[in-house]
């Protein structure tokens, strides 16, 4: 591919930053209610609610210990990250493309699609950092976060997983032609992360196969790394795997990203 | 016609300025099919250079690799004297593009997409305010600033779009179709600020397949067909190599028309039959028309007109219908 690529890093990505703050400016207030009460109906249906049986059974134990509130406050932070970064780069990576195509009003600029594609997962990485840093504020108040540091670092460990949804989706929707095959990545793909990640109780319950599916997605990982997090129980080698496994997501889907960007928008 | 009569005076490769463009066996190809087999032309500064041709003659494929942006499949490219394999990003500084469809921001303001866009070219936000404001007054469009895209009609995008082109002051701006889908008036509008920016030195380079814009707005133009340049010149140029100087249109009624078709055929240098007309090409169309009035032939209406690039490209591409 020759005529978009001049150099691989994203050296001009900043410029793209006008771009995006005025695209927050006309979002920011829909999604701003939106991530304030979400995590609050869920802790209190959830973590309060149906955690007063588990509670109260057999389950505290098999929870190791802890309340089940402060078992899915992570699990639903993490599935949050995971879901800021599905819907970001699903409908708005195919409206620049298709719908709005400022994409290839960006393209005709200095600017190479290394660059459109960074600004796009800067955005999310920002997007994902506000929402789950209100939804460990709400989780906070419910009493459930051990530390400030352990917040703070739930957070950086969010953005990390959002991204490891956020490149590849990002790739896979600059190769659509059409928004059809989103639902089936929302109902095949985001519906059963969402329930079999760990986040609602321990994947050890689930039957060997299963388990070893959850381990292979991301959200697993992040889910793992959260909750060590909030509980304030690290475990140092475990943490590192995770970490360098989502890592590794954010690097292999930037690639497949940026190749994507740069056949679609040579086209 | 102010094209005819400048046109005459240029040497068939254009001005003697520095090369902005130069082709050479430029080809491009998706897959299996060949949308440009091997194209010469070279564009100099201060021009107005024309792509003519039917849809599918291979116009926007040739400029979408002259914008920088698609890759070359065979031959070579140099625009603005570099290369767009590997200095793509710095050609793309230079240039002014305006695509064939509108790719701008519709839930921005008219102001804000020239000012965001002027951020890509790395000006700064105080520049590219201050050349927004002098676009938006070029293009007419100072009222409207403050108006979100979509309320504009179809000729204000196209201006603005044409205003967002230049907010990097480019020195070579590339018109995809730039007047297809407007109104009469939106369209003279649109050249007359073309043309402004031509006297102000801006090399020019567009596609159309309306004759008249061509007429209007190029110093030189390259017919495409199929893929591969099929004439070239100044529209003067053009029309004395390939047409007659006049036309003379004659109307026998449906039907007869082909019966006559014979008994004028000695009168033009070619006689082209219609469904509803015959057209003698004659550099006299008036002697024409006289002499077959003198053999006592009584068409409904006839018509003498000077030959225009119309009748150049319809013989050239042919009047088949290209989908």
């Amino acid at each position: 591919m020759a005529a978009l690529t001049s150099g691989g890093a994203p050296r001009l990505a900043p410029r793209l930053t006008d771009y995006w703050v005025t695209v927050l400016k006309r979002t920011w207030r829909g999604s701003v209610i939106t991530s304030f009460l979400m995590p609050f109906l869920y802790l209190t249906a959830m973590g309060v609610g149906l955690g007063s049986f588990v509670d109260d059974r057999a389950g505290a134990q098999a929870l190791g210990g802890v309340t089940y509130l402060a078992f899915i406050a992570p699990g639903l932070l993490a599935t949050t990250a995971m879901q800021t970064g599905v819907f970001e780069s699903t409908y708005p990576v195919m409206g620049g493309f298709k719908w709005h195509r400022s994409y290839f009003a960006m393209a005709a600029s200095p600017l190479t699609p290394a660059d459109i594609v960074a600004a796009q997962l800067a955005f999310t990485a920002f997007r994902t950092a506000i929402t789950c840093g209100v939804f460990l504020g709400v989780i906070a108040g419910f009493g459930a976060l051990s530390s400030w540091w352990g917040g703070l670092l739930a957070i950086v460990v969010a953005v990390l997983l959002g991204l490891a949804y956020a490149a590849p989706i990002t790739g896979l929707a600059s190769r659509m032609k059409n928004e059809s095959g989103f639902s089936l990545i929302f109902r095949l793909g985001l519906l059963p992360m969402f329930l079999f990640s760990g986040a609602f109780f321990p994947i050890t319950q689930l039957p060997i196969v299963a388990q070893w599916l959850a381990y292979l997605t991301p959200i697993w990982h992040g889910v793992e790394l959260s909750r060590m997090l909030t509980l304030g129980q690290l475990d140092w080698w475990p943490a590192l795997g995770h970490l360098a496994y989502l890592a590794a997501w954010v690097v292999a889907g930037w690639l497949y990203a940026v190749k994507g960007f740069e056949r679609r928008l040579a086209q | 016609m102010r094209s005819h009569q400048t046109a005459r005076n240029l040497p068939p490769v254009g001005g003697t300025g520095e090369a902005m463009v130069v082709a050479h066996g430029l080809r491009k190809s998706y897959g299996e099919f060949e949308a440009v087999k091997g194209v010469d032309v070279e564009v100099r500064k201060g021009e107005a250079f024309g792509f003519l041709g039917p849809n599918g003659a291979g116009k926007s494929s040739t400029m979408r690799m002259i914008a920088a942006v698609s890759p070359v499949t065979a031959g070579s490219l140099q625009i603005l004297g570099m290369d767009p394999a590997t200095a793509g990003s710095a050609i793309r500084a230079r240039l002014g593009v305006c695509p064939q469809e509108d790719t701008l921001d519709n839930e921005l303001s008219v102001f804000e997409n020239l000012v965001v866009y002027g951020r890509y070219f790395g000006m700064s936000r105080a520049a590219a305010t201050s050349q927004a404001d002098e676009l938006l007054a070029f293009v007419q469009l100072t009222e409207k600033a403050k108006s979100k895209v979509e309320d504009l009609s179809g000729g204000m995008k196209r201006r603005l779009t044409i205003a967002r082109s230049l907010i990097n002051t480019p020195d070579l701006l590339l018109l995809d179709e730039p007047t297809t889908g407007l109104d009469p008036q939106a369209r003279h509008q649109l050249w007359d600020r073309l043309f402004r920016l031509k006297q102000q030195g801006v090399t020019l380079v567009l596609t159309t397949h309306y004759m008249d814009e061509a007429e209007q707005l190029c110093d030189r133009l390259v017919v495409m067909d199929k893929g591969v340049i099929v004439a070239q010149g100044s529209p003067a140029q053009l029309i004395a190599a390939h047409s007659t100087r006049e036309v003379t249109e004659l109307r026998f009624g449906v039907g007869d028309n082909d019966l006559v078709a014979d008994k004028v055929s000695d009168l033009a240098d070619r006689v082209e039959v219609l469904p509803d007309r015959v057209l003698l090409y004659t550099d006299d169309g008036e002697a024409a028309a006289v002499a077959v009035h003198e053999r006592g032939l009584r068409p409904l209406s006839s018509l003498v007109r000077r030959a225009t690039l119309e009748d150049v490209f319809l013989r050239l591409t042919g009047r088949t219908l290209v989908d």
